[in-house]
C-alpha cells in the first residue's frame, strides 16, 4: 500500500508487470468511486447510529411502557417505526448503493462516471429518508409496513433511485470487461427489481388504494421483495465478490453460483405471501406463498455449497482478515435465515409463530446478521482502498465484531424461544397444555403471555445494548479513518493479528 | 458472446410473473368485490365507517397501534383466534372493501382488534385503558396513552367525559381539576367502537367451520 499512486500513463507502460497494470487501474478505479462511496458510506453510519437509537427505545419500552411514555413522538409505534425505516432506508440502503456501486466500477473495470450523478442521487435519499422519518414520529405515518414514509418524502426518494438506475446502465454500458460477473447479475437484477417494487406498491397501496385485502397482498410482495429481491442480491453480490478476493481464490463454482441466482430470482417472488398465511386472502395465493418458500432451499442450499467449497481449507484466514470474518458470519446467516423462512412457511409451524416476537428475531437474522454484517466486512474493504490509509484500530474492529456477533445470537436466541413460548399459549393452546406449557386445553389470559414473554424481551434489551457498543466502536473507527493524517505507519492491512507466513491475500 | 440482454429478459420475467400472479390476478378476481345488499336490514354490508370513527382510524395509524395488534381473525381450527373470542366467524375479503387503508398487521403483542368492538363496549373502560392500560389490565405492555387527554381546570360544570375520578389516587389531578379526553381520543375511541365483523356473509355462513369449533363457541356463551 506504500507504493505511491502511479498515474495511468505509467501503469499502461507495457514495460511493468501485468500485475502491476493491474493494481493501478484498480487504484484508478477505485479513486474514482472516492467521494460517492464515503458520502453514501458516512450517511449509512449515520443512520446506523440513529436508528439504533430508536431500536433501544422501542426494545426498552417493549419491556417496561413507561420508559419515555409522556412523549407521543416516541411512542411505542412510532419509535419503533423510525428504527425500521431508519436502518432499512437509511442505513442499509445507503451502504448498499456505495457497496454496489464499488463492485460495480470494479467489475466492469470502468472508472466512476459522473460520479455527481451518484452524489446528487445520494443527496435527494438521504433528504428524503430524514423527511419521512421526521414525518413517522411527527403522527404522518400510512402504518403501511415497510411503507410508512408520508407521501411528501416519497417522491424524492424515488428521483434519487431514477439517478441511480441511470447511472448504473451508463457504467455497465461503458464497462471494458468482457466477462459479466455473477456479483454484477445480481447488483443489474436488484437495481431493476427495486423501482418496480417500489412503484407498483406505492402506486396500489398509497396513491389509488386497491380494494380491500389485495392491498395486503401488494404489501407483502412488495416488502418480502425488499428483502428478496434488493438486500439478498446486493449482499449476495458482496459475498461472491470479497470470499475469493480476500481468500486469493477463485469462487468454488461458476455453475452452481448461476444455478443460485436464476433459482432465487424466480422463486423468491412469490414468497412474500407466506405472511398471510391463514388471512382473508385467497387460499391459493397462500399455497403458492407456501410452496415458493420451500422452493428457497434450492437457490440457498446451492450458494451455501458454493460458499462453503470456497472457503474449505482457508478457514484459518478468519483469525486474520476482518472483513472475511464479517462476511463468513454473514453469509452462514443467509443460510440460516433462509432455511428458517422456508420452515416459517409449513402451515403448522407457522400457525404458533405467526404474530409472534419469532417473525422478529427471523427478520434479524435476515436483516442484521446476514445484510448488515456483509455490509459491515464489504465497508472495512472499501474505505481503506479509496481512502488510501488504513484503518486506525484493530482492537475498535475485533470490538466491533464480538460485540455484534454475540449481540445478534443473543438477539434472536432469546426472541426465537420467547416468539415460540409465546406462540404455543397465544395461537395453540391444546399443544401448550400438552407440552405441559399451561394447566389445560383452555386459552390462558392474554396477560398471563404478556408476563410470560418478558424476560425474553429483556434479553433482547440486553442484546441490544452490546450492538450498539459494536456500532459505536465502528463509528468511531470509521470517523477515526476518515480525519487521521495520511500515511499510517503500517503498510499492511489491517488485521487483527499478523499472520504467520501464510500470505493472507488481501489485495 | 453478448449475454446481457438475455439475462435482462430473464431477470424481467421473474418478477413479471409473481406480479402477475400475486398482484394483477387477484387485482382482476377479487379487486372489485362489491358490499351485499340485505333485504330484511335495508342496509348494505360492511357498512361505511361513520366520521368520528373514520378520523379514529387517522390517529390509529398515525400512533402505530398495527405493530401490535392485527385485525384479522383466522378459520377455526387454525390457531385459537375464535376460542379467544377475537370473534365470532373468521374475516373475509368482503370485511375490507370499504376501506380505504387495510390494517390487517402482522403482530399480535396485543389481542386482535378485528371486533372489538363488539366484546369491549365500554366507553371509559377504552378509555382509562388508554390512559394507562395498568389501571385496567396490570402487568399490560401496553404503552401509556396520556398525551391524548387533557387536563384543565375546571369551569363551570364538570365534563360527563372526565375520567379522573376513577384513577388511582396517586395519578389523580388536585382538586378543581379534570382529566378528559382530547378529540383525537375520542375519535380512536369511536374507531375501536366501530370495529365489528358481525354481519354473516354468504361466504362465511359454511366455510371452514368446523363442528368442533361451533361447539366450542357454544361453551363459551
Ligand atoms: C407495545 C405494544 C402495544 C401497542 C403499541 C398498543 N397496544 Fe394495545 N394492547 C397491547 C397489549 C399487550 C394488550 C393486552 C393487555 C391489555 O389489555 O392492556 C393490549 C390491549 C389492547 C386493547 C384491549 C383488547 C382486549 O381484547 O381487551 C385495546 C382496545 C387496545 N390494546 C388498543 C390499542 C390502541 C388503540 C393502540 C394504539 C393507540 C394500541 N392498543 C397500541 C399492546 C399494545
Amino acid at each position: 500500500m506504500m507504493v505511491p499512486a502511479p498515474s495511468l500513463a505509467t501503469s499502461l507502460n507495457p514495460a511493468t508487470s501485468t500485475a502491476e497494470v493491474k493494481r493501478a487501474e484498480l487504484r484508478e478505479i477505485d479513486a474514482s468511486t472516492k467521494w460517492p462511496a464515503l458520502f453514501l458510506l458516512g450517511s449509512a453510519v449515520g443512520w446506523l447510529l440513529i436508528g439504533t437509537v430508536f431500536a433501544l427505545i422501542s426494545s426498552f419500552k417493549m419491556h417496561s411502557p413507561e420508559f419515555l411514555g409522556n412523549y407521543e413522538w416516541l411512542t411505542f409505534g412510532r419509535a419503533r417505526t423510525a428504527h425500521l425505516n431508519a436502518v432499512v432506508y437509511g442505513w442499509s440502503v445507503n451502504a448498499s448503493f456505495a457497496v454496489a456501486f464499488w463492485l460495480m466500477a470494479r467489475l466492469s473495470r470502468s472508472v466512476l462516471r459522473h460520479s455527481g450523478l451518484l452524489i446528487v442521487a445520494a443527496v435527494f435519499w438521504n433528504v428524503g429518508v430524514t423527511l419521512g422519518i421526521y414525518g413517522i414520529l411527527a403522527g404522518d405515518s400510512t402504518s403501511i409496513e415497510w411503507l410508512e414514509m408520508p407521501l411528501y418524502a416519497t417522491p424524492l426518494l424515488f428521483l434519487a433511485y431514477a439517478l441511480v438506475g441511470a447511472w448504473a446502465i451508463i457504467t455497465f454500458r461503458f464497462g471494458k470487461s468482457p466477462h459479466i460477473y455473477v456479483s454484477q447479475w445480481y447488483i443489474l437484477a436488484a437495481l431493476f427489481w427495486f423501482p418496480w417494487l417500489y412503484s407498483v406498491a406505492e402506486i396500489m397501496i398509497v396513491f389509488t388504494p386497491a380494494r380491500g385485502t389485495v392491498q395486503a397482498l401488494v404489501n407483502w410482495w412488495f416488502a418480502h421483495n425488499v428483502l428478496g429481491l434488493w438486500f439478498t442480491p446486493i449482499g449476495l453480490a458482496a459475498v461472491y465478490y470479497f470470499l475469493p478476493k480476500v481468500l486469493g481464490k477463485p469462487i468454488h463454482s461458476y455453475y452452481l453460483s448461476v444455478l443460485g441466482f436464476w433459482s432465487l430470482a424466480i422463486f423468491y417472488n412469490w414468497a412474500g405471501v407466506h405472511h398471510l398465511i391463514g388471512g382473508p386472502v385467497p387460499a391459493w395465493v397462500q399455497s403458492a406463498g407456501i410452496a415458493a418458500s420451500f422452493m428457497m432451499v434450492v437457490p440457498v442450499i446451492v450458494v451455501a455449497i458454493n460458499h462453503h467449497m470456497t472457503m474449505v481449507g482457508s478457514f484459518n484466514a478468519l483469525k486474520y482478515s476482518p472483513t472475511l470474518r464479517f462476511i463468513v458470519f454473514g453469509a452462514v446467516s443467509y443460510t440460516l435465515a433462509s432455511l428458517q423462512g422456508s420452515s416459517m412457511a409449513i402451515r403448522s409451524w407457522a400457525e404458533v409463530t405467526h404474530f409472534t416476537h419469532y417473525t422478529v428475531g427471523h427478520s434479524h437474522i435476515g436483516m442484521y446478521a446476514f445484510f448488515t454484517m456483509v455490509m459491515f466486512g464489504s465497508i472495512y474493504y472499501i474505505m481503506p482502498r479509496i481512502l488510501l490509509k488504513e484503518w486506525p484500530s484493530a482492537t475498535l474492529i475485533s470490538v466491533h465484531f464480538w460485540a455484534t456477533a454475540v449481540g445478534v445470537i443473543i438477539y434472536v436466541v432469546g426472541l426465537s424461544i420467547g416468539g415460540v413460548l409465546e406462540g404455543l399459549l397465544m395461537n395453540t393452546p391444546v399443544l401448550a397444555h400438552k407440552l405441559g406449557l399451561q394447566p389445560t386445553d383452555d386459552p390462558v389470559p392474554f396477560l398471563d403471555i404478556v408476563r410470560r414473554t418478558i424476560p425474553y424481551l429483556v434479553s433482547r434489551s440486553v442484546a441490544g445494548v452490546l450492538m450498539t457498543v459494536g456500532h459505536i466502536a465502528f463509528a468511531i473507527n470509521f470517523a477515526w479513518i476518515i480525519i487521521r493524517s495520511t500515511q499510517p505507519a503500517a503498510s499492511a492491512p489491517t488485521l487483527f493479528r499478523s499472520p504467520p507466513d501464510m500470505e493472507v491475500a488481501a489485495q | 458472446m453478448n449475454r446481457a440482454p438475455l439475462i435482462f429478459l430473464g431477470i424481467f420475467f421473474a418478477l413479471a410473473f409473481s406480479w402477475t400472479g400475486i398482484v394483477l390476478t387477484n387485482q382482476i378476481s377479487y379487486g372489485s368485490l362489491q358490499p351485499v345488499y340485505d333485504e330484511t336490514e335495508g342496509k348494505s354490508f360492511p357498512q361505511q365507517t361513520p366520521g368520528l370513527a373514520a378520523r379514529g382510524k387517522l390517529v390509529y395509524q398515525d400512533l402505530g397501534c398495527i405493530y401490535c395488534h392485527s385485525q384479522q381473525v383466522r378459520r377455526p381450527g387454525y390457531g385459537a383466534d375464535i376460542e379467544r373470542g377475537w370473534g365470532e366467524r373468521q374475516s373475509v375479503p368482503r370485511d375490507y372493501i370499504r376501506e380505504s387503508r387495510v390494517l390487517l398487521g402482522s403482530m399480535r403483542t396485543g389481542p386482535d382488534l378485528r371486533n372489538i368492538g363488539a366484546r369491549q363496549t365500554d366507553r371509559t373502560w377504552q378509555y382509562l385503558h388508554l390512559y394507562d392500560p395498568q389501571i385496567t389490565s396490570a402487568g399490560s405492555i401496553m404503552p401509556p396513552h396520556r398525551f391524548l387527554f387533557e387536563t384543565r381546570k375546571i369551569i363551570g360544570q364538570p365534563s360527563p367525559k372526565a375520567i379522573q375520578d376513577k384513577l388511582p389516587a396517586s395519578a389523580r389531578p388536585p382538586a378543581g381539576y379534570e382529566i378528559v379526553p382530547t378529540e383525537r381520543a375520542e375519535s380512536l375511541v369511536a374507531y375501536l367502537l366501530s370495529l365489528k365483523d358481525t354481519y354473516a356473509y354468504p361466504e362465511t355462513k359454511n366455510v371452514y367451520v368446523e363442528p368442533a369449533a361451533e361447539a366450542g363457541k357454544e361453551e363459551k356463551k
